[in-house]
């Protein structure tokens, strides 16, 4: 290099690296505005025009803007994620398209950052896996423990067909040792079913209630009246107290508390079988649970009925419908346990429709860990 | 107006689709029918396969077909709670692209159908896709999204536990849905360019699965939605009623018109519309011509409905006299569609009755994939194309072969 431009390297080095600079803080004070305007979207499609034109902009980024999207994925509710990960989907795919690398470090640091939420992590995942092909059998082997709930999944999954290789090739009891390992870290049902399937077969007791969560031990007391849905906001004296030995009005007659422990291992309570049938009627359980310490938990729930759900006098989770069928984990919420013992508070509302599809009344309730495991 | 002037205007108006194209569930006005020749008539999982593709999910949804650019939608992951957004080359079944949504309502439906219950539509533009959950998507030809609306957000009342499958419709620059369940029931028209409402009408709060028809009347042009308690013209611009039919028909199967009258199932209802001052009036209905789940079809001046133990029926369309019927596989969840002569029915299975509607030997064939089918085909490119719950298959004969 001669005189000249040793003398003039320092300084386009020092200009490309200002450059550079700049142009990065105004990529990212772009996307930054962009995605402002993006979550800023509302009910009925308010902030639609201006969000579209922000998510076309997005959408021709280059593939350096991606971790800052799926950062800004964080926290956005429902409708701006949805406008959001779309934008992530096109530049990727575009990216890839063109022959353009995804920024696969930057990618993998977010995918294992487990602060960071589940389902984006998932979707940084699967461009991850796209771009770099040895990333699944790289990372998924490590999420068995994984709060997001696909890429442990995938974990689960893996384990699986070691387990039922295994038991293909006559190795039974490497196979039960694979499966009773495995057991513990599954969390969906079709995934615990099968392994809890095998052990069974095997004479190994399995525990699904326990595992999933579910509260069997119930106090209940009902029916009170619902006449017109009316009862769903009106709070009857088991909403503003809670005494175990207290007899209030009821529907018809005088009604008290019952205790009640369901057999069912998904803890499903049948108010049909236990107050008796009735029509425009409201239930309520209340079943107390202890916890060492303070701890933030998941309560997830099912019912074909319109229910509310407290946590130690706090109300968490109100759904006023009927009749949506009943799935496991249908409504799911989030509380904190405080040390000690806690009272968790389910009301119930049946209304008065005659179809033989809507006599159901009834409730499922577990009390997990984000993952969806039973607290241990 | 008269009938010819309406027509064109339709026809002009009535998105860009083109003969050919299959813009929207049932094809260009819902009718289920195709102008396309040389269609075929017979193939198996591995005979007549122009291209099979894998899906990433599953769908009761059928595909649309704008311009050799074929959409779908499927559902995913565990609680099905991804939505799928596809885009293929109708020449070669390669995927263009992809779009994801995340569920923002229950996926909780029948173990038989999924989230990806309705069928796209598209105008060549955009395409747009409704899911179970009620997310309304709107994304433009090359994948780019448009705009994007949570319907069960804005509107938390509605809810179909047995499984939402009404598709969008399109007409102008007017998107139309019908959101019609026990708890919340109403139709709503959009501006498909941004997403935005333009009106909003009651509909009798029951659950159903028809598909709105676009209706070219003598007044104008007109949204019919069929309901277990008959059917209702509205105004595409105001939402206004425009006329009603009072008559206890069906849920599930949607309404198709021809020669001035609309056709509806249950029992086969043909009705002639009416206007603000004149009531509609049944022109003839049969208990023997009756569409189950399957839509009922009109075609080449018969109408045709397949009842829920399979027998397929073929009725004069203008005195509903039964001129044959005929014993199918079934059950059918699939609305059939026709085109170059022929009628085709497809089962559950995977099973498709191919029928003759000229000669005296009415089925052609009965071909088999082999996989659950539950979506309504698309015919478009001379080809058939049929989604089962794995692939996409397009059927007929390679495009070199094409005459």
């Amino acid at each position: 290099m001669g005189i000249l431009n040793r003398r003039f390297a320092l300084p386009l080095l020092l200009f490309l690296v200002g450059a550079a600079g700049k142009l990065t803080r105004a990529g990212d004070e772009e996307v930054a505005r962009l995605v402002e305007r993006i979550r800023a979207v509302a009910a009925e499609g308010r902030g639609n025009v201006e969000a579209s034109a922000a998510s076309q902009r997005l959408a021709r980024l280059g593939p350096d803007a991606l971790p800052e999207v799926l950062v800004a994925l964080e926290g956005a509710d429902p409708i701006a994620s949805n406008w959001l990960r779309a934008a992530v989907d096109t530049i990727a795919e575009r990216s890839l398209a063109q022959g353009k690398a995804l920024p696969r470090t930057k990618l993998e640091t977010f995918v294992l950052d487990r602060r960071h939420s589940g389902r984006v992590r998932r979707l940084a995942y699967e461009w991850l896996a796209r771009a770099d092909p040895s990333a699944p059998e790289r990372l998924i082997p490590g999420m068995l423990t994984d709060p997001a709930a696909e890429l442990r999944r995938d974990a689960v999954a893996r384990e699986l067909r070691v387990a039922q290789k295994l038991l293909d090739e006559g190795k039974g009891p490497e196979a039960l040792v694979a499966y009773r390992k495995l057991f513990p870290f599954s969390r969906d049902e079709d995934q615990v079913k099968q392994i809890a399937t095998v052990l069974e077969k095997q004479g190994e007791p399995v525990d699904l209630t326990r595992h999933f969560g579910f509260i069997q031990q119930w106090r209940l007391i009902g029916p009170f009246d619902n006449t017109d849905k009316k009862g769903y906001d009106f709070a009857y004296p088991p909403e503003k107290e809670v005494d175990f030995t207290g007899e209030y009005k009821g529907k018809g007659s005088t009604v008290g508390w019952l205790e009640h422990v369901t057999t069912d291992l998904y803890g499903v309570v049948n108010f049909n079988k236990v107050l008796g049938k009735n029509k425009s009627a409201v239930a309520y359980a209340v079943a107390e649970i202890e916890s060492e310490v303070e701890r933030p938990v998941h309560i997830r729930a099912s019912s074909h009925n319109a229910v509310k759900i407290w946590l130690n006098g706090e109300l968490l989770f109100t759904c006023n419908a009927y009749h949506r069928g009943i799935r496991m984990d249908q409504y799911q919420t989030r509380g904190t346990l405080r040390a000690g013992r806690n009272a968790i508070r389910v009301k119930v509302c049946e209304d008065a429709q005659p179809e033989s599809w809507a006599q159901e009344w009834m409730f499922q309730l577990r009390v997990c860990d984000e993952t969806g495991g039973g607290l241990r | 107006m008269n009938w010819p002037v309406v027509l064109v205007v339709v026809l002009l108006s009535t998105a860009c689709a083109s003969a050919g194209d299959w813009p929207q569930w049932r094809g260009i006005h819902g009718s289920g029918v195709a102008s396309d020749v040389k269609l075929p008539e017979r193939w198996s999982a591995t005979e007549n396969i122009r291209w099979k593709v894998s899906l990433p999910g599953r769908g009761v949804s059928g595909p649309v077909v704008v311009d050799d650019r074929v959409y779908l939608t499927a559902s995913s992951a565990f609680r099905s709670e991804r939505l799928h957004v596809l885009s293929f080359d109708l020449g070669s079944g390669r995927l263009l692209w992809e779009r994801q949504l995340w569920a923002t309502n229950s996926t909780q439906c029948h173990e038989k159908t999924c989230p990806a219950a309705p069928t796209p539509v598209t105008d060549g533009e955009r395409v747009v896709a409704l899911f179970g959950t009620f997310d309304l998507v709107c994304f433009d030809r090359s994948g780019t999204l448009l705009w994007y609306r949570s319907l069960g957000r804005d509107y938390p009342d509605v809810n179909n536990q047995v499984g939402f499958a009404t598709s969008p419709i399109l007409w102008e620059d007017g998107l139309f849905v019908a959101l019609e369940t026990e708890s919340e029931a109403f139709l709503l028209a959009i501006d498909k360019r941004t997403g935005l409402n333009r009106w909003k009408t009651p509909r009798p709060k029951t659950l159903t699965w028809a598909t709105p028809l676009v209706l070219q009347s003598p007044d104008g042009v007109e949204l019919v939605l069929q309901s277990l308690f008959g059917l209702s013209a509205y105004d595409p611009v105001t939402g206004a009623v425009r006329w009603e039919y009072d008559g206890k028909i069906d849920s599930i199967p949607s309404p198709v018109s021809s020669g001035g009258a609309v056709f509806a199932g249950g029992p086969m209802h043909a009705v002639e519309p009416g206007a603000p001052e004149r009531p509609a009036k049944l022109r003839w209905k049969s208990q023997q011509l009756s569409a189950s789940t399957a839509s009922p079809l009109v075609y080449r001046g018969r109408v045709y409905g397949v009842n829920s133990a399979g027998v397929l029926a073929c009725g004069n369309v203008a005195d509903g006299s039964v001129l044959w019927k005929e014993r199918l596989e079934g059950p059918f969840s699939a609305s059939p569609v026709a085109g170059d002569g022929k009628l085709y029915y497809v089962n559950e299975t995977g099973l498709t009755t191919v029928v003759n509607t000229e000669g005296s030997e009415r089925i052609i064939a009965t071909n088999n994939l082999g996989e659950t089918l539950l979506a309504s085909p698309a015919i478009a490119g001379g080809a058939l194309l049929l989604r089962s719950d794995r692939h996409l298959f397009c059927i007929g004969s390679r495009a070199d072969e094409k005459r």
